[in-house]
């Protein structure tokens, strides 16, 4: 186990590395994640997995040879033993995936000391492993990520086949079995009705975008998460090249264009927008969770464009993390039913912000 | 009965008399089809071999000797059960991840360093020299099509079984 230790989710306080202000490119681009799918090479895939296969797989994965430097600090979350209270607290900290979540076989979860890196196993395949580090900083990810591939490999019979690559349980992750994701903050492309062209151009490129949660989530809050989709017939370094050279400093462009034209020719609008939403969330006696994602997207760009300098970024940017419900049930009580829990949220962001 | 041209059953007869001789012309489908003669209609669950597969006649629908998926299961959920569902299923998800990867067919990037049970390379070739027949016996040429693709792309004998190079083609 390399002094790995077990722990629960409760461990995780710091609230996440994305989390950090003046990240690289940072006023548009949140995180940067890559996600590499391995599976076990003579074992089913998790879904025809029978429980004590699927233990197997846990226990194989936690003997084999992680980096000295990461297995100290390695806590193991069993998600069979966790409460959904703490389950939740691991999405919300997108460190699992919510489908990870709620499934009931035998699955777990390694993450770093830091929080910048998890493993699940016995999410739809085998493994699943990420790095996630706030602003623009895919190209370093994706060399952590590896660094952790190449040695679990030691170790570990990884399913692959010379034509298909990496062999995965949907055959859309098959060839590199990669996912190179950016969470964008998009509110002047949003406000300016451009997204849909992002939209368009994203799908043109074979790119998936995303809400906050990724697959099948809403963009709250002007959120978007933008991904390949292509993983086959292509090498790792020129989907990486493609990605972080081309695609992502394309949109950071096109958003910061739009946010300057919007401060030029619609300064009031603007101003009008990132004031109303501080008001709001500085008066109001109930917030819901969309609404308050919403209100400190628009605040967030205020402060990227200096419109104001109230409140700090990295203040906004941890709201945006403690007004999702597990975070929030963390700190006011377990057992608020929906109403106490948005007054509950209202009540704390007038507390941070200064409000009455 | 077969082709007058050829060793293939004949699907077209005629009896031509002519100047009091009487001639018959026995033709398959390509000879007739050369010939200038219009084919028969084929039944329908043979025309609809590629969107109907049920009601096809033949062999029962594979089943994974690896997690015992089936087809079936498969268009289901969408997802594979195992490694070997890979061959088993081939010519099904070949199609299909070509299109889920803009028409890209072999894998480019890095692959394991080691493999523990690398492909039984031999055995594969020949399982896809047997469906290759099958598949042209039964005339299902698209898909012998991808079989001989597959074939070519594994290379000839003994290629690189389980160095973790990708064969190349």
């Amino acid at each position: 186990m390399n002094g790995s230790r077990t722990g629960d989710a409760g461990d995780l306080r710091s609230g996440g590395p994305w989390l950090d202000a003046g990240s690289p490119d940072g006023d548009v681009v949140i995180s940067s994640r890559v996600r590499l799918a391995r599976n076990l090479s003579g074992f089913p895939f998790p879904r025809r997995a029978t429980a004590p296969q699927a233990r197997e797989v846990i226990e194989a994965v936690r003997r084999a040879a992680w980096p000295d430097d990461l297995a100290s600090g390695l806590i193991w979350v069993g998600m069979n033993d966790a409460s959904a209270h703490e389950r939740d607290l691991l999405v919300e900290r997108h460190l699992i995936s919510r489908q990870f979540a709620q499934n009931e076989a035998p699955r777990s979860v390694a993450v770093s000391a830091d929080e910048s890196l998890s493993v699940m196993v016995n999410e739809e395949d085998h493994l699943r492993m990420q790095v996630l580090l706030p602003g623009f900083r895919l190209v370093e990810a994706y060399q952590r990520v590896r660094r952790l591939d190449e040695q679990l490999e030691e170790s570990l019979d990884i399913a692959a086949h010379p034509r298909w690559g990496y062999l995965t349980a949907c055959p859309t992750n098959v060839g590199c079995g990669i996912r190179l994701s950016v969470m964008l903050h998009l509110p002047g492309l949003r406000i300016t009705n451009e997204i849909e062209r992002v939209r368009r151009a994203a799908k043109d490129l074979h790119l998936a975008v995303r809400g906050f949660y990724g697959e099948g989530s809403e963009s709250a809050g002007d959120f978007y998460q933008v991904s390949n989709q292509v993983t086959l017939g292509i090498s790792e370094d020129d989907l990486l090249a493609e990605f972080a050279e081309r695609v992502v400093p394309e949109v950071v462009a096109y958003e910061r264009e739009s946010r300057r034209l919007l401060a030029e020719r619609n300064a009031t609008l603007l101003d009008d927008r990132v004031f109303r939403s501080l008001g709001v969330l500085r008066s109001a006696r109930m917030l819901g969770l969309e609404e308050s994602m919403k209100l400190l997207s628009r605040l967030r760009m205020g402060l990227c464009l200096r419109r104001l300098d109230a409140v700090p970024m990295e203040t906004i940017n941890r709201l945006f993390l403690m007004v999702q419900p597990a975070h929030l049930r963390t700190v006011a009580g377990l057992d608020l039913n929906d109403d106490q829990l948005r007054e509950a949220r209202a009540t704390m962001v007038r507390k941070i912000l200064g409000g009455d | 009965m077969n082709c007058d041209h050829c060793d293939k059953p004949a699907v077209v007869h005629e009896v031509v008399i002519k100047n009091g001789a009487k001639t018959e012309v026995h033709l398959c489908q390509a000879h007739a089809a050369m010939a200038g003669y219009v084919p028969e209609p084929q039944p329908l669950n043979v025309l609809l071999t590629n969107i109907a597969p049920a009601a096809r006649k033949g062999p029962p629908a594979p089943t994974c000797p690896g997690c015992t998926m089936t087809l079936a299961q498969f268009r289901q959920h969408g997802q594979v059960g195992c490694e070997q569902c890979y061959e088993v299923f081939g010519a099904v998800l070949e199609p299909l991840i070509e299109r889920a990867h803009a028409g890209r067919t072999h894998h480019a990037g890095r692959l394991p360093r080691r493999r523990a049970a690398p492909i039984d390379l031999r055995e594969l070739r020949m399982r896809l020299v047997r469906e290759l027949d099958e598949a042209v016996a039964a005339e299902q040429y698209e898909r012998a099509a991808r079989l001989r693709d597959r074939l070519h792309g594994l290379g000839g004998e003994g290629a690189t079984a389980g160095n973790g190079e990708p064969l190349k083609e």
